[in-house]
């Protein structure tokens, strides 16, 4: 399972690349999300993987269980999901903007705009 | 020795406040300002008796002992012959610029500069460690790079102060590593530790480098082949500052270090090959050059390059004589050539010209100059009764006191001084007497603040002349006796009695003549051969050399920083994945153990829709469906969070997707449709690098597999979820909790995000107006 989550994350940051590097900046946006997808996946594997319940404390006292589940990968997940939701909200409002004003979406305009 | 300090800052601080001086103060602030320096010279001079006893004085602040970095003074006779020169020429030369300058709007900042200088130009004579020598080294480059340029709206003036800028700190960097090395030789920088470690350093493998490194600063400071060229172009500045920075101190500086090392470097063979043949080359070309001018100034700049590669070479033959000569024509040449350039500026100033084939005959409107500037003359063509002429017969005994190149040089050394004997004579009968010539109105008497500066220094020429034994024993003996203490005592006069060194002192002043005769014939030839066929110029291509490396910087700026983000992106991607890649190969069979877990149905099928929906996301042409893929891909790891028990992880990622989805819908309303902006062959380019990343990523996670991270923290938290937080959710109890200000932090960012995009999407342009 984890070489197959391995590759899965790979393939995730391979589709991010790819589509940071096109033209279009809805594929920029695009490609950011897969990369912050990609990264979650990659803390969560890191700390392994162990299938069943969620990690509870029982009573303060006994509560390390049977379940191993890491719960401190899955706190930096939390509040990187959070953080990643605002930079996407933010870089949408932020396309919307730049093509109203500028008129397109191709972001190699960006550098002709520069020499006007 | 403390004094020396507070004088030193007593300097630097007139300097701060000369702008308002010379703005408030009108016609007596440059002579108070010329006491400043004044006083300098006669607090120096009070040491003389002290330190003619061969006493030294040395004064340290430690700053980084480690590194052998002190702010130290150092003062024994050498440093006291440079400091009375320099405090001398400034006090007179500020006179001198406070009538030179009045027409000038920005007087102000060229007293602040001129100030400026002089303090840097004494602290580095007076330094006792090689670091603070060098601090102020490079501050005279500064301060004679902006002095240079202070006509600044002139190109050639701007452009001959760029070039004496980079020549001399270019010089000076490679003069520090040289110091450098030389402090891992000795274990020290101090001089006057220095001074006793010669051997050590004369015998390190590693003196050939340092020395050539030294050397570098040295003869770029001090204008020698093939460095010379800049000095001919500083003439740019106002004549003041040719006066002081570029005849009597600054380009002496180089000389000055020379000295200060003899003692530690000097000596070798090395040493004698590089400096004679340097030098001798530097004296003819300098005596060639000057005999060919038209303009007086740079008649002046090309003797003073000449009288530079004389004073090299006679360091470089290191004998006691060839010493004893240096020192003393150091002297002679810092009093006539500091004379003569106050006297082009006068000349400049009251005539308006500076060609030698309009002015002529001025001794019949300036009497006082007249005399001054021919008095220097004959110094400078070293005939009796001036100190020039001691200067000169210690020159040629020196030259015949060495074995085996001493001919050659003493041919060379002959030539030269034919030249500036023809040279001084021309300038004698053309220009001071014989007929009045001049191309404009007619010139007035220059003011007595003009002429005090010249006729000062030619009056104390001709009494060292006369009186040279007194000067001898107070000042010059002591400077040489830090040079080589071996020396004992100089005996200075103006009659050796019949000797060859007399002899051919007659015929040089014959064959001087000669040339002198030609010189109306032979100029105006040798100024057309310069012009027509000597059309390659040091100087020009420094400037093509420059010009060349600004392009190619340019070329290469322009490629590197192509200015489309993609191209940086991937520049970042490409490194980052060859490391990443050569680290990962490197360490490849500690993955190869490691024990997996078997995969479950449910998993499988939740990764097929991971993978499926990503392809799609990446190739379809939609922007909808790409949308929609991604969410799928989202909902699709939050699902693989459920299965692996990150319940919170799972809901928080399928709320931020579902509102991503939503705000999406929002946005791509008002959005075209993709573009196809890209070629194949870029994309397949792009796919590569894609995969490139890709394929590490993987790598990295299956090494991450192996990683045990600290597992002490979780423990930490686990046990005390409910003991210290009173929570049973462990990942919850950490976020709002353990780590409660992160999460602070992680809302400040959301809704600093949030503000973002109400700004963004509320503000009200007009389509095309940038806001």
């Amino acid at each position: 399972m984890e070489i197959l989550l391995a590759i899965v994350i790979g393939l995730l940051y391979a589709a991010g690349v790819y589509l940071l590097l096109r033209r279009s900046i809805v594929k920029l946006i695009l490609g950011i999300m897969f990369f912050s997808h990609a990264t979650n996946l990659l803390i969560f594997v890191s700390g392994g993987l162990h299938k069943g319940q969620p990690q509870f404390a029982n009573d303060g006292i006994n509560a390390v269980s049977s379940n191993p589940t890491d719960p401190l990968p899955q706190a930096l997940i939390l509040t990187a999901i959070v953080i990643g939701f605002g930079i996407t909200a933010f870089f949408l409002a932020l396309m919307y903007r730049f093509y109203q004003v500028t008129g397109t979406e191709d972001l190699d305009d960006l550098k002709e705009g520069e020499n006007k | 020795m403390t004094g020396i300090l507070i004088y030193l800052i007593i300097l630097l601080i007139t300097a701060l406040l000369s702008p308002i001086l010379i703005r408030k103060g009108g016609k007596t602030a440059p002579w108070l300002l010329s006491m400043v320096s004044a006083a300098g010279f006669a607090y120096l001079l009070g040491f003389a008796g002290f330190i003619s006893k061969g006493n030294a004085l040395n004064y340290t602040i430690e700053w980084l002992p480690e590194l052998y970095l002190n702010f130290s003074l150092y003062l024994d006779g050498l440093s006291l012959f440079f400091a009375l020169l320099v405090t001398g020429m400034g006090s007179l030369v500020l006179v001198f610029s406070g009538n030179y300058m009045k027409p000038y709007p920005m007087k102000h900042r060229f007293f602040f500069l001129l100030l400026l200088f002089e303090f840097a130009m004494l602290g580095l004579i007076l330094s006792g460690n090689l670091f603070t020598m060098f601090i102020f080294w490079e501050l005279t480059s500064v301060s004679s790079f902006l002095l240079v340029g202070f006509n600044h709206e002139k190109p050639e003036a701007r452009n001959a102060a760029l070039q004496a800028l980079l020549i001399t700190v270019a010089g000076g960097l490679a003069m520090m590593a040289g110091f450098i090395m030389l402090g891992q030789m000795a274990g020290t920088l101090e001089i006057n530790q220095l001074l006793q470690s010669g051997d050590i350093i004369r015998n390190h493998p590693h003196y050939l480098p340092a020395l050539l490194l030294v050397l570098a600063g040295a003869f770029t400071k001090s204008a020698q082949f093939p460095f010379h060229f800049w000095l001919p172009g500083a003439m740019q500045a106002p004549s003041p500052v040719s006066a002081y920075l570029h005849s009597a101190t600054m380009v002496k500086a180089g000389v000055y270090l020379l000295m200060r090392l003899s003692p530690v470097m000097g000596g070798t063979p090395e040493w004698k090959y590089i400096l004679t043949i340097t030098g001798a080359i530097t004296m003819i070309l300098g005596g060639y050059f000057a005999y060919s001018q038209t303009d007086f100034k740079k008649v002046l700049a090309y003797t003073t390059i000449s009288a530079l590669g004389t004073l090299v070479l006679m360091l470089g033959i290191g004998t006691d004589i060839s010493i004893k000569a240096a020192i003393i024509f150091l002297l002679v040449h810092a009093l006539y050539k500091g004379a003569l350039f106050m006297i082009a500026g006068l000349i400049d100033k009251s005539v308006g010209s500076r060609d030698l084939r309009k002015i002529g005959g001025l001794s019949k409107v300036m009497p006082t100059a007249s005399l001054a500037a021919i008095i220097s003359l004959i110094s400078m063509a070293g005939l009796p009764p001036m100190i020039g002429f001691i200067g000169k017969e210690l020159i040629y005994e020196a030259k015949f006191a060495l074995p085996d190149i001493g001919n050659l040089l003493l041919v060379a050394g002959v030539t030269t001084n034919v030249i500036m004997v023809a040279i001084s004579l021309a300038l004698i009968f053309n220009l001071f007497l014989g007929p009045l010539k001049y191309p404009g109105e007619k010139p007035k008497r220059p003011a007595f603040a003009l002429r005090i500066g010249p006729a000062l220094l030619a009056g104390i020429s001709l009494i060292f002349g006369l009186f040279p034994a007194r000067v001898a024993d107070f000042l010059l003996s002591p400077a040489i006796k830090s040079i080589r203490p071996s020396i004992d005592s100089l005996k200075l006069s103006l009659w050796h009695g019949f000797n060859e060194v007399l002899l051919i002192s007659f015929i040089t002043v014959a064959a001087g003549v000669v040339l002198f005769l030609l010189y109306r014939k032979v100029n105006p030839l040798l100024t057309h051969f310069n012009t027509k066929v000597l059309t390659f110029r040091l100087a020009d291509t420094f400037n093509n050399g420059l010009n060349m490396f600004l392009y190619l910087t340019k070329r290469k700026t322009s490629f590197i920083q192509s200015g489309y983000q993609r191209f940086y992106l991937m520049a970042i991607f490409i490194m980052t994945s060859v490391l990443a890649w050569y680290q990962l190969i490197y360490t490849w069979p500690e993955i190869e153990n490691i024990s997996f877990s078997k995969p479950g149905f449910f998993e499988m099928m939740i990764l097929l829709l991971i993978v499926s929906s990503t392809l799609i996301a990446v190739l379809v042409r939609s922007r909808l469906a790409a949308i929609l893929s991604l969410g799928a891909v989202g909902y699709g790891i939050g699902l693989l969070f459920i299965i692996y028990g990150a319940i919170d992880v799972a809901i928080t990622l399928m709320l931020a997707e579902t509102l991503v989805l939503v705000l999406f819908m929002v946005v791509i309303y008002h959005l075209p449709k993709f573009a196809n902006f890209s070629s194949k062959a870029s994309r397949l380019r792009d796919a590569a690098i894609a995969l490139l990343v890709g394929g590490f990523m993987t790598g990295l996670v299956l090494k991450a597999g192996q990683l045990n991270l600290n597992p002490k923290i979780s423990d930490f938290y686990v046990e005390n979820a409910i003991p210290l937080a009173h929570g049973s959710n462990i990942v919850n109890v950490i976020l709002v909790d353990f780590r409660a200000l992160d999460t602070l932090g992680e809302i400040t960012v959301l809704v600093i995000a949030a503000i973002g995009v109400v700004a963004l999407l509320k503000l009200k342009t007009k389509k095309g107006s940038a806001t």
